[in-house]
């Protein structure tokens, strides 16, 4: 029967779909323009990826966890212009500014997590009202006015944007480093059972003795941490910030961590699965720059693309193309 | 008791309580501090508010209508800068630019359709796919916004029509025609939901979907309708708006779905449907716009707004929680 | 029963298949105006498949449906109500925040000029089928306002909006207090004089014996016969069920008693039950007994933490001991195995292995990682001493057959090595063979000296595994039987509150 074999094709696809989705689309691009996957190509991808991408690493916790945060963007701007205006006080520079701006981020990332997680509000709720009231936070801080680093030769702050180490750089290695200690963290250890666990079915993990509150908690936490290695390395990177530096990446945030198979159910989904949405995301943003095409050209096929991956992901589940919805 | 009477009362009247409480807060901080010399609950003030709400406002009055039903929507924001563009540009197309001032009308038709189609797209997928509403808007929200900035690049869309800003601007009772479309909007939508089939099978299907299925209930074709209908609305927001301002910025729009469902829960319609009311979302429309300009009005800086919006936001969710507590016999999860 | 006259609703040789599995194989039956009919199966026999041909949500591979003998397609569930083919379900399907009136008439709501809703037609309407049902709350009120048996109500009154000619009450007394279930059996008696056929579903004997006309039993999907209630008793109509003799075996193995594990003295938790004392040994299985509601689950779940007592203490091994928390109980050596499966006990998406590790992971540890060593270990163990049946450890557990999901939960337990294991509804919605094992299981653990608290609402169930049993009624603790003085009768009274006896 047709159900039979879309599920089978589905099982393959399901698994490793975005993965081979991934590969399909780089061997086209390449064959059609050797350029795409030559080595500086492919670091300025990453690089310019690495912002967007840190953030989508603490958001996996988040989801897989069972809830949302729609705070991250507002969250990053506010990261940005604390840490440059920390860095402009006097008596303060880089070193002090960045422990300070680390430990003001996830004060506010504690907050998001107490409410969510020990008082048990609605994430989307919660996070959506911080959006905003992290927004406000950070235009009071400025008083409305854009940051600057005034002489940018005399620090050594632009290295986490602008530096490199061993030809690779800075950003890059940063989002590969933390990816590869939070894809350790989710998936070797009991921490990160635990957050499967909450999040796929959180009475479940209650009659299991799981301390469910504090396993949410500790997911904003650790999107709150990712959030402000963002904001360090976009400050770093332009050495300086708008008030709405971050405006909107929640939503782009949620896009990659969705096409890298996460459900918005919770319990499902994998660090290096949000890693190759980021890349896609990307790539495809690449792509379609090497091919002349303006930059929004991107959005739309972000939104196909999302629409179809999903879309096929609860096909193969339901053995059906089409919803049974009357 | 869940539904206490006292629980509904609290419930139904407390943003309007709410707006009181603003309005005598900002009028006696305001004269006591004399930080202002004029009267912040001043008749001309008031009327205004209404004008300075209506862009979010009808936005959010179809905001309400999608989540009674039980889905969201994250791509007004695009749908409105789109119809807004479609709308001006369109008055340029060579067939139009001959009609004089009856361009206008087809424009307006043009811009309202755009949004039509757009709802159309998301409602349909939605049905069909299957797929969650929320993943299917936060999709189409960059898709639409794609197709925004393809249709004039980065630049901004102009065209001024002085007969059109005259139409915009067109007052009556101390209220421009803006005013007037949103409340007019509140008021039809809020007839729709409460008097009509539609409206009561969206509540029933946002309320307990699956014994709307079994009543025979079509739950596909009402979330349709219900999509076309907000980006009809949205599209509705941006006539009403870029007929006076003539200019649209493709980055406009952003942030409006999220000050929409702001509003909207701030009224009292449950995030996950069934429950809510047009009025409700109409105070909560107030109550930010009220907001905004107390804030200004006894000299906090802009800013604050969003700060003490987020934090009242989240204190209505606490608030609503602790009454929907069942009391000590509950079980601890 | 007549035979002259026409059955109102007839089945014939119903068949609906699923991959897999032959859900119905040729049922008939038929019901005729102004009989109540009853349907009887275990759970599993086929009744809710047959439910949902009859409501036109599944449609069969062969077979035809008559109403008034005359054949009926269903294909959605409005054709099968416009043909007279009402349901009560047994979930309420209500949406509370509806008037009754919009609940009523909901998918059919009268309609005025340009899609208006017809309040007035709507209210005159409901308000006339209410007061046929002679039920204190209007058109009006919010469904979400009404007590559960009011709801219910709503459910009836949805049945009656057209002319009837078969309603069909799905297990209908489920929440029902005895003063509820009064008015709904006059209910049916009305419905009855109107001349509507009447299929009952029903798992309670007595209301069976007490409305019904003719019994109907399905069993594995197949219909197994019809029979005069007044002609019947309830041994025959259970054999019929089972396909043997209902088996009342008492356990008689008796386990030399250690110390009290547990020991619990008037403990309450507000209106849910209250002053409920026991004591359970090392080696002893405790069963509780009663109605779904008379508050066994909630004393579990105190006992775990999960709920605040009003009052009472708990002594662990002769110490007293305030237990706020699962976490707290785990640490105290209290475990439970909970009633729902699927929602509290598993998360289904995880494998066998990590669901069995899941309350110990913290432990299973080498360096800061989870040792996939110290799982398999765990893991092996319990698969060997439970004979859990899965391809491999890896394997989800969402697809494993009920009976093997449950002895994942109740491994996932074992290897915490507590006190006390609580077990509530130990076999619910397992097949026939994977319950006797669960059984032998359980008496297994007493042996090895494991003070076991069974909770169920079976009585071969409480009778095969348990030592002494706790029977309680309304939240209170009616009586506690040895399993040497227990008879069915004494535990039946017990259960139903004493002044009530087995209904006839």
């Amino acid at each position: 029967m047709a159900e039979t074999n879309l599920k089978a094709l589905g099982g393959l696809l399901a698994r490793q779909g975005i993965l081979v989705a991934f590969v399909v689309f780089m061997i086209a691009f390449a064959l059609w323009n050797p350029r795409f996957i030559q080595i500086d190509n492919v670091f300025s991808v990453i690089r310019s990826s690495a912002i967007l991408g840190v953030m989508a690493l603490g958001v996996t916790f988040v989801v897989i966890g069972g809830n949302l945060d729609l705070s991250v963007g507002s969250l990053l701007s506010f990261s940005a212009i604390v840490v440059l205006d920390l860095h402009e006080t006097p008596g303060f520079g880089p070193a002090l500014a960045i422990p300070a701006m680390y430990a003001m981020t996830m004060g506010i990332g504690a907050v998001i997590g107490f409410l969510v997680g020990y008082l048990k509000l609605n994430s989307l709720i919660v996070t959506l009202g911080m959006l905003s009231a992290i927004h406000g936070l950070t235009l009071t801080w400025s008083g409305g006015q854009n940051m600057d680093i005034a002489n940018q030769q005399e620090t050594w702050f632009g290295i986490f944007g602008r530096g490199s180490a061993l030809g690779i750089p800075i950003p890059v290695l940063m989002f590969g480093l933390l990816a590869a200690i939070l894809a350790i963290i989710l998936s070797k250890t009991p921490f990160g059972r635990k957050v499967y666990a909450v999040g796929g079915n959180g009475t479940a993990a209650t009659f299991s003795g799981i301390p469910r509150a504090r396993v949410v908690f500790l997911t904003y936490i650790i999107s709150s941490f990712c959030v402000a290695t963002a904001g360090l390395i976009q400050a770093s990177r332009t050495m300086g910030a708008q008030n709405t530096v971050g405006q909107g990446m929640e939503l782009e945030v949620l896009a990659a961590v969705i096409l890298g198979g996460a459900s918005l159910l919770g319990g499902s989904g994998a660090v290096f699965k949000t890693v190759i949405g980021v890349l896609i995301l990307g790539f495809i943003q690449n792509g379609l720059l090497l091919a002349g095409l303006q930059f929004y050209v991107q959005f739309v096929v972000t939104w196909i693309i999302i629409i179809l991956a999903v879309w096929l992901d609860i096909a193969t589940k339901r053995g059906k193309f089409w919803s049974p919805i009357a | 008791m869940k539904n206490d009477n006292m629980t509904h009362l609290v419930k139904n009247g407390a943003i309007w309580g709410f707006i009181v409480l603003e309005l005598i807060f900002f009028q006696v901080v305001g004269s006591v501090w004399s930080l202002s010399q004029s009267a912040f609950i001043d008749p001309g003030n008031m009327l205004l508010l209404l004008k300075q709400s209506a862009p979010i406002g009808i936005i959010a009055v179809g905001m309400t209508v999608i989540m009674i039903n039980g889905n969201i929507d994250l791509s007004v924001g695009a749908t409105y800068a789109l119809a807004g563009i479609v709308m001006l540009d369109s008055m340029t197309w060579p067939i139009f630019v001959g009609l004089g001032d009856w361009a206008i009308p087809l424009a307006w038709l043009a811009a309202l359709l755009t949004g039509c189609i757009l709802g159309a797209i998301n409602g349909l997928i939605v049905w069909k796919t299957g797929v969650d509403a929320f993943i299917v808007t936060l999709g189409s929200m960059l898709g639409f916004r794609g197709l925004v900035f393809m249709y004039n690049g980065q630049q901004p869309t102009y065209h001024l029509n002085w007969t059109m800003v005259d139409i915009a601007e067109w007052g009556a009772f101390g209220l421009q025609t803006s005013a007037f479309v949103f409340i007019g909007v509140a008021f039809l939508v809020w007839l729709m939901m409460t008097r009509t089939v539609h409206g009561r099978n969206a509540y029933a299907i946002g309320n307990n979907r699956e014994a709307a299925v079994n009543a025979a209930i079509r739950v596909g074709p009402h979330i349709m309708i219900n999509f076309v209908l907000i980006g009809f609305l949205a599209a509705l927001s941006a006539v009403a708006f870029y007929s006076g301002s003539g200019s649209v910025n493709p980055n406009d729009g952003m942030l409006f779905e999220l000050w929409a469902i702001t509003a909207v829960v701030l009224g009292g319609t449950k995030l996950a449907g069934g429950a809510g009311s047009i009025v409700g979302t109409f105070g909560g429309v107030l109550a930010i716009q009220l907001l905004r300009k107390g804030l200004g009005h006894i000299g906090a800086q802009t800013e604050t707004v969003n700060l003490v919006i987020g934090l009242i936001l989240i204190a209505v969710l606490m608030l609503d929680k602790q009454l929907n507590r069942k009391g000590q016999e509950e079980l601890k999860l | 029963m007549t035979t002259d006259r026409k059955p109102a609703l007839r089945l014939e040789g119903i068949v609906k298949t699923f991959p897999g599995v032959r859900a119905l194989d040729g049922v008939s039956f038929e019901v005729y105006p102004g009989e109540v009919h009853a349907l009887m199966g275990e759970n599993g026999a086929g009744k809710s498949t047959l439910m949902k041909v009859l409501g036109g949500i599944y449609q069969p591979e062969e077979g035809r449906i008559f109403v008034d003998e005359e054949e009926a397609v269903m294909t959605s569930p409005l054709q099968a109500k416009a043909k007279g083919v009402m349901f009560i379900h047994q979930e309420l399907s209500l949406a509370d925040e509806l008037s009754v009136a919009e609940n009523v008439y909901l998918g059919e709501l009268p309609r005025k000029s340009l899609g208006r809703v017809d309040w007035k037609t709507l209210y005159e309407r409901t308000d006339a089928i209410l007061s046929r049902l002679k039920v204190g709350f209007t058109a009006r009120t919010i469904v979400g306002d009404l007590s559960i048996a009011n709801q219910q109500m709503v459910e009836i009154a949805r049945a009656l909006t057209r002319e009837a000619r078969a309603v069909i009450f799905d297990e209908p007394t489920a929440s029902l207090t005895d003063a509820e279930k009064v008015v709904l059996f006059e209910v049916i008696e009305g419905l009855k004089a109107e001349g509507v056929g009447i299929v009952y579903i029903s798992h309670r004997m007595e209301e069976i014996f007490k409305i019904t006309d003719r019994v109907s039993v399905l069993r594995d999907g197949s219909y197994r016969g019809t029979l005069n209630t007044a002609d019947t008793d309830e041994d025959a109509v259970t054999q019929m069920m089972i396909g043997r003799k209902l088996d009342l075996t008492r356990n008689e193995e008796h386990v030399e008693l250690g110390d009290v594990a547990l020991k619990v003295e008037g403990l309450s938790c507000h209106k849910l039950f209250q002053d409920v004392s026991f004591e359970v040994r090392e080696g002893e299985v405790l069963g509780f007994y009663g109605l779904v509601g008379a508050g066994r689950t909630e004393i579990a779940e105190t006992l775990f933490g999960l709920r605040t007592p009003s009052a009472g203490k708990m002594f662990l091994k002769g110490k007293e001991i305030h237990i706020r928390s699962p976490i707290e109980a785990i640490e105290n050596g209290i475990s439970l195995v909970p009633e729902s499966r699927k929602e509290q006990g598993l998360v289904l998406g995880m494998s066998c292995r990590d669901n069995i590790t899941l309350p110990q992971v913290d432990d299973m540890t080498a360096g800061p990682f989870v040792s996939d060593g110290a799982e398999i270990a765990i893991f092996d163990l319990y698969r060997d001493k439970l004979e859990i049946k899965t391809p491999s450890s890896r394997t989800a557990v969402g697809s494993l057959s009920g009976g093997n999901q449950q002895k994942i939960v109740i491994g996932k337990w074992l290897s915490m090595r507590p006190e006390v294991l609580i077990v509530d509804e130990p076999t619910r919605g397992i097949d026939v063979g994977s319950k006797s094992e669960i059984h032998n299981l359980l008496r297994d653990l007493a042996r090895q000296g494991y003070a076991v608290i069974v909770i169920s609402s079976e009585m071969p169930e409480v009778l095969r595994v348990s030592d002494r049993i706790v029977a309680m009624h309304h939240g209170k603790v009616m009586r506690t039987f040895t399993s040497e003085d227990v008879t069915e009768d004494s535990l039946i009274q017990a259960i139903s509150g004493i002044e009530s006896g087995r209904a006839a």
